[in-house]
Formats: C-alpha cells, sequence, structure tokens
C-alpha cells in the first residue's frame, strides 16, 4: 500500500472482509439448475391443464391423486418458488436502495417460503384424501 | 447528495455549465435495439410470473378444500378478468421460458456472435407468441368452439 490513509488490516484480512458473500456461485448456479427443471415442468403443467380445461373439482383431486401428478406439482412448486425467489432478489438487488433493501428481499424470501409450503400442503392433502 | 456515488456523476457540459452525467444505460436517449427490449422483457416476466404463482396457490388450494372452493376459482379464471390474466400468464411463462433457454446457451458459451443477436432476440419474441397462439387455440377449440 502506497496511498496516504493508514490501513491496520492485512492485506489478507481486507480482502476476506470485502467483496463476495460467498453465496453467489450458488445463487448463480441454483437459479440456473431451477430454469432447466421449470423448462420440462411448466409445459407438462401447462399440457396438463389445457387437457382438463373446465374441469371440475373431482376431476382435478382424481388428477392429483395419481403418484406421477402429485410428484410433479410437488416439484414444479418447488422449482418455481425457489427460482422466482431468486429472481426477485436480483430485480431488488438492482432497483431498490438503502435499508428497504434488506427488508423486501427477505419479504420476498418469506413469502416465497410461505407461498410454496402452502401450495405444498394442498398437493400433499389431494393426494393423501385419495390414497 | 442520497450517494456518495452521485459525486462521480458531476460533469462540465460544452458550454462549461455544471450538469449532472446521466447514468448507464441512457435508455431514454439510445434507439431500442431488440437486444434491449428481450433483456428487461425477460425480467418483466419473471416479475409478473412470479405475482402469478398466486394463482397456481389459490388454484391448488382451491382444489384441496372442496367442490365449493374451486367452483369459485373456476369461476374467476373464467370471467374477462381472470381470462385476461391467464392469457398474460401464458404469454409470459412462454416468453420467459425461451429467453430463459437463451440464457442457458449463453451460459454454454453459445450464441454470442453479435450477428446471430438480434434475429435469436427476435425469434425469443416469435416463439413466445406461436407457442401462447396455439396454446390459447387449442383452449378456445375446447372450450368455446
Amino acid at each position: 500500500m502506497t496511498h496516504g490513509a493508514k490501513i491496520m488490516r492485512s492485506q489478507l484480512g481486507r480482502a476476506r472482509g470485502l467483496g463476495s458473500a460467498k453465496t453467489g456461485t450458488e445463487h448463480w448456479w441454483v437459479e440456473r439448475v431451477t430454469a432447466a427443471a421449470l423448462v420440462p415442468l411448466s409445459l407438462w403443467f401447462v399440457f396438463s391443464v389445457l387437457a382438463m380445461l373446465g374441469a371440475d373439482q373431482p376431476v382435478v383431486a382424481a388428477w392429483v391423486a395419481r403418484p406421477i401428478n402429485a410428484a410433479l406439482l410437488l416439484a414444479l412448486v418447488l422449482m418455481s418458488f425457489r427460482h422466482a425467489a431468486l429472481g426477485l432478489q436480483v430485480v431488488l438487488e438492482d432497483y431498490v436502495h438503502g435499508a428497504v433493501r434488506t427488508d423486501s428481499i427477505l419479504g420476498v424470501k418469506a413469502a416465497a417460503l410461505l407461498l410454496g409450503r402452502i401450495a405444498t400442503l394442498a398437493v400433499i392433502k389431494l393426494f393423501l384424501a385419495a390414497h | 447528495m442520497n450517494d456518495v456515488r452521485d459525486a462521480l456523476h458531476v460533469a462540465k457540459a460544452s458550454d462549461g455549465s455544471t450538469i449532472r452525467r446521466p447514468l448507464s444505460p441512457h435508455i431514454g436517449i439510445y434507439r431500442w435495439p431488440v437486444t434491449m427490449a428481450a433483456s428487461i422483457l425477460n425480467r418483466i416476466t419473471g416479475v409478473a410470473l412470479s405475482v402469478g404463482t398466486l394463482l397456481l396457490v389459490w388454484w391448488l388450494v382451491a382444489a384441496a378444500s372442496g367442490p365449493d372452493a374451486f367452483a369459485l376459482v373456476q369461476e374467476f379464471l373464467h370471467s374477462p378478468l381472470g381470462l385476461l390474466l391467464l392469457v398474460g400468464w401464458t404469454a409470459a411463462l412462454f416468453y420467459h421460458l425461451f429467453a430463459g433457454l437463451r440464457h442457458l446457451a449463453w451460459d454454454m458459451g453459445l450464441g454470442f456472435a453479435k450477428p446471430g443477436l438480434n434475429p435469436i432476440s427476435w425469434a425469443v419474441f416469435g416463439a413466445a407468441g406461436v407457442a401462447t397462439l396455439l396454446v390459447w387455440g387449442v383452449a378456445y377449440a375446447r372450450l368455446g368452439g
């Protein structure tokens, strides 16, 4: 260091203290993995809903009761909310500044977690009701 | 001054007056290339789909609650507002899906060559439009037609 300000911390200490929060790679990677999973899952969901168009509750309940459909629905819910939370976090990091940023990100994570659990419980309830 | 970085945006105009430099990417000045529109629309549809998950949750919870609750969702989804939301959700899903495939290709190092960027951006718009029309064509044929 040749600058005027005297820095009492070692180079290593400064490097450790600054920069990445050590979760950047995981964030990036999980966003891609969930995206790749959502390609077939969301297409399957659109086709399934098209096939059941206008059906009433017993038809939908019977559809969810099939193990393959229940499993794919659970995967769709899990991947969707994980992907949404990661994506919305980046959007908030880009556009929201100041103290509200952390609050809004935590709010999004909480909402995604809760909504995901609620949807998961609904699928499990429909599945168990028929077995 | 809200942010220390604002100090970096003070500059002199050619007539010597002090101005505040615009922030990149100068959205109000640039002509919008299709790549820019494709990029921001991926983000917009992502946010829209996140909000749209509320419909999915409502649909699942209503199905789990029973015939009455489910009939209420069906009634809403078949109303003009419900149909508008569903068409918007379908278009957003297909756009985000095809734009996402483009991103996954980029992540593998494919499709970075400058000449291909504009056609691929248009192709994403086109594929999303065609897929949305196909789905709603089938839906119309099954329900209304």
